[in-house]
């Protein structure tokens, strides 16, 4: 099967996967308690009136009305701009993030020293929830003059740094040893073997570092949304979720933004891995 | 003996160097440039706000700690059984592995709004839920895999043994997928502990680490707030350590062999 | 000859010890001594853990020997890889596979910072040389193993080395292609003058290919025999059903089961007969 005809058949699947579960949605909301349930006293049965559960149909035509009540502007357009707001700030977190992270890796690629005592704390990072620091980062930005965004993709930064370090560092050191061989018989010093061979050689192993650096990336802006006020899609998926009682549907356009976003981002880097892996073997693309 | 005391010591005093280095220029640069306490408290100061507020700090650790286990626990056995029901029904797996790609591409973390509305905000069930979403995908899309990619040469060997589907699956799938699974885990429990106290961001019940961060820090009571942050790394290590553990004990049975650690 | 002629390579006493402090010490090499004249075709082989392998990458310089001295081109084996001195062949093509073949072939001169259109000529070169020039801009994954290794040879030729060392350049090559190989690397050599050391484990490609086999063993690694082959100048597929060549085949053979019987009940592993 052609590269084209199994994107198309992919997304023929992905649109009946949608339908499927916006289908089962109807099903359960047409036959479940209104008030939800409890099993062994928890409430796990989901409540299926109109304000806990709105319609699919709804939550779609509700992107043609306006945020509130009074103004001309449809909220597909409100939610277009705090995406927009979301995105930039997450990509300049993920690029400053996989710039510093493979800086880091380069460093413990040359020396040992500093691979075996930064190491473990970027693997120990894996562990720890970086997320929240969010509060702190914002309250140290409040106080200096700069503006709010910065601090966000700061934060962004740190969780995207992570992953690309982590990768880029195993990918710049299990270069296959007989091209290494090959270099030092040539006589190459390190840094030409760094950029002629093992950067080129690592990019399979880098780039799923980058697709988990990208989703970081949108989690720690909308995160640090949520506990700066910067309005963003995240905090837009706050608020909406608090007017639930009257505007049920309005949440839903914001996770559909958040949806979209994180999407984009994400086909950013796989556009990304295809130009970089155009002229290799087809079993080395992830 | 005294060899192994050495090569311990090689090993321990790179980290233990940049870690002593790292607070000491982190206290000293608060010390030397006077920053106020509620900008970035000193590690000093951190320590002593934890010693006072440890009861505090405990039992939001624990709320958010059982969240971030139920949650994980129920993910595990969700998609482990849905990695089974996928490799039995292909169309299954045809029209789950699109989605959970895409999924796993966009912040969910963003329903937990919808997840209050439709469960009853004054439960943990919201945040367990959100937890186990989140956990689900991960186990689905690495067990999945690896009850799949089964060396081809043990297919045929179990072929020419005329063994039934049942049989390939115990004697050469399964086996197959435990590393897959432990890998999994190990990416799943940090994240189920990020995804517990990110909820708790959103509203809900007010106890847990995050509602602990956030109310400390609205009253810039930022040591204290430091204080949840430590918690929080704590858990996160605990659980991190715990999966590791899990993960090193099938991987002597299971030999060298270690799959890489996909989520997409 | 001494005196006539520097040597190629030259080495004198050399000794290989890895984990010399350890139990699980190996005596890779015992005092070797070896010498190649310009023009030579010498082979090494022997058994698996020999350390023939070992000899080839102290001449190299991508091993430090523990004892003894190297020569290569009359300068220090470091000297002569950061000049450029030799060209290198290893079991597998090694080839970058994010760079098309002719850019692979190039890699050397880039190292050695030629111009960008000097270097392309060269390559090219090469791969008529290789009779490869038509796949210059292919990737290396879509050519067959043959070729790869090909283009391997070409890209070790790049720099015009007088020395080639090849370490089982062949081994991963199934017969005929092989022997196919055999052939095309006697013709560039000729037509290059090249030397060559070349690692093997196959006994009819050893004699075919050399004018000096150098047979060694293993535990510790030495070598234990010197035969000279000579097959002459104008070998070709004939040559390989020749009484001579046989009776070649059988000396080396019967020099690497002296040994072995000279070493009790040892067995003699990794070497072909065919």
């Amino acid at each position: 099967m052609s590269l084209a005809r199994r994107a198309a058949r992919r997304s023929l699947l992905f649109l009946v996967a949608l339908v499927l579960v916006a289908s089962m949605w109807e099903l359960y909301k047409l036959l479940g308690p209104e008030d939800g349930g409890e099993i062994f006293g928890w409430r796990i049965i989901p409540k299926t009136n109109d304000r806990a559960m709105p319609h699919t149909w709804e939550m779609v035509s509700r992107l043609g009305e306006p945020e509130v009540r009074g103004r001309d502007e449809p909220i597909w357009q409100a939610i277009l701009g705090y995406g927009w707001y979301t995105f930039r700030m997450a990509l300049v977190g993920l690029l400053v993030g996989t710039a510093f992270g493979t800086a880091l890796a380069v460093l413990m690629a040359r020396w040992r020293v500093v691979e075996r005592g930064l190491l473990p704390y970027v693997i120990a990072s894996q562990a720890i929830p970086l997320i929240a620091l969010a509060p702190q980062v914002a309250a140290l930005g409040g106080n200096w003059d700069l503006p709010k965004w910065m601090w966000v993709s700061t934060l962004s930064a740190f969780l995207a740094f992570f992953p690309v370090s982590v990768a880029t560092l195993r990918g710049l050191s299990s270069t296959p040893p007989i091209a290494l061989e090959l270099m030092e018989s040539y006589g190459a010093g390190w840094w030409r073997t760094l950029v002629t061979l093992r950067f080129p050689a690592a990019v399979p192993t880098i780039v799923p570092g980058l697709k988990l650096a990208a989703t970081a990336a949108v989690i720690g802006v909308i995160v640090s949304e949520i506990s700066t006020g910067v309005r963003g899609v995240g905090f837009a998926a706050l608020t909406y979720g608090q007017r639930a009682t009257s505007d049920p549907a309005q949440v839903y356009t914001a996770v559909f933004g958040a949806a979209l976003l994180g999407l984009i981002l994400f086909g950013l880097v796989v556009a990304l891995e295809m130009a970089l892996m155009r002229r290799r073997p087809a079993e080395a693309v992830s | 003996m005294t060899n192994r005391v050495a090569s311990t010591l090689g090993v321990l005093w790179p980290p233990v160097l940049f870690g002593v280095l790292f607070l000491g220029a982190w206290e000293f640069i608060v010390w030397f440039w006077g920053i106020e306490q509620f900008l970035l408290p000193a590690p000093s100061a951190i320590w002593s706000a934890l010693a006072e507020e440890i009861g505090a700090v405990w039992e939001a650790t624990y709320v958010t700690g059982a969240n971030a286990l139920v949650g994980l626990l129920l993910g595990v056995a969700l998609g482990v059984a849905m990695s089974f029901v996928m490799m039995r029904f292909r169309i299954f797996n045809d029209l789950a592995t699109p989605l959970a790609v895409a999924l796993n591409a966009i912040p969910i973390i963003v329903i937990v709004p919808v997840l209050n509305n439709m469960f009853s905000i004054s439960t943990e069930v919201p945040r367990r839920l959100m937890v186990m979403l989140i956990v689900f995908f991960i186990v689905l899309v690495n067990v999945s895999k690896g009850l799949r990619q089964v060396q081809p040469l043990h297919v045929e060997l179990m072929r020419s043994y005329a063994a039934s589907p049942w049989t390939v699956m115990v004697k050469t799938r399964i086996p197959n997928a435990v590393p897959f699974l432990f890998t999994a885990v190990k990416i799943a429990a940090p994240a189920a502990v990020v995804t517990a106290f990110v909820a708790e961001y959103f509203g809900g019940r007010q106890n847990g680490i995050g509602y602990g961060i956030t109310s400390s820090a609205a009253t810039s009571n930022n040591d204290v707030t430091w204080a949840y942050v430590a918690g929080a790394c704590a858990l996160g290590v605990t659980f991190f350590t715990i999966s590791v553990g899990l993960e090193k004990t099938t991987v002597r049975q299971a030999g060298p062999r270690r799959p890489g650690g996909a989520t997409t | 000859m001494v005196g006539e002629y520097a040597d190629v390579v030259l080495v004198d006493g050399a000794t290989m010890v890895f984990n010399a402090a350890k139990p699980n010490r190996v005596d890779a090499l015992v005092d070797v001594d070896l010498r190649v004249a310009p023009g030579d075709f010498v082979s090494l082989i022997g058994p698996s853990g020999c350390g023939k392998s070992t000899l080839l990458r102290l001449i190299a310089h991508l091993l430090e020997p523990t004892a003894g001295t190297l020569s290569v081109n009359g300068k220090s084996p470091d000297r002569a890889r950061r000049e450029g001195d030799y060209g290198m062949v290893f079991q597998q093509p090694g080839l970058f596979e994010w760079r098309s073949v002719r850019k692979n072939v190039e890699l050397p001169l880039e190292i050695d910072g030629w111009a960008r259109a000097r270097r392309a000529e060269r390559a090219v070169e090469m791969l008529e040389l290789v009779h490869l020039d038509e796949f210059a801009d292919h990737m290396p994954w879509e050519l067959s193993g043959g070729m790869q290794q090909r283009v391997a040879i070409a890209r070790a030729l790049a720099v015009q080395p007088a020395l080639l060392l090849m370490d089982e350049p062949f081994g991963a090559l199934d017969e005929m292609t092989r022997e196919h190989m055999q052939a095309e690397l006697l013709r560039i050599c000729a037509a290059e003058g090249t030397t060559v050391v070349f690692v093997t484990h196959s006994i009819p490609e050893a004699v075919y290919l050399s004018t000096r086999v150098v047979v060694m063993s293993a535990r510790p690694g030495r070598i234990t025999d010197e035969i000279a082959v000579g097959l002459g100048g104008d070998r070709n597929e004939d040559t390989r059903e020749d009484d001579e060549f046989f009776k070649r085949i059988t000396e080396v053979r019967e020099a690497l089961r002296a040994d072995r019987d000279g070493a009790d009940v040892r067995r003699v592993s990794g070497v072909e007969d065919r």
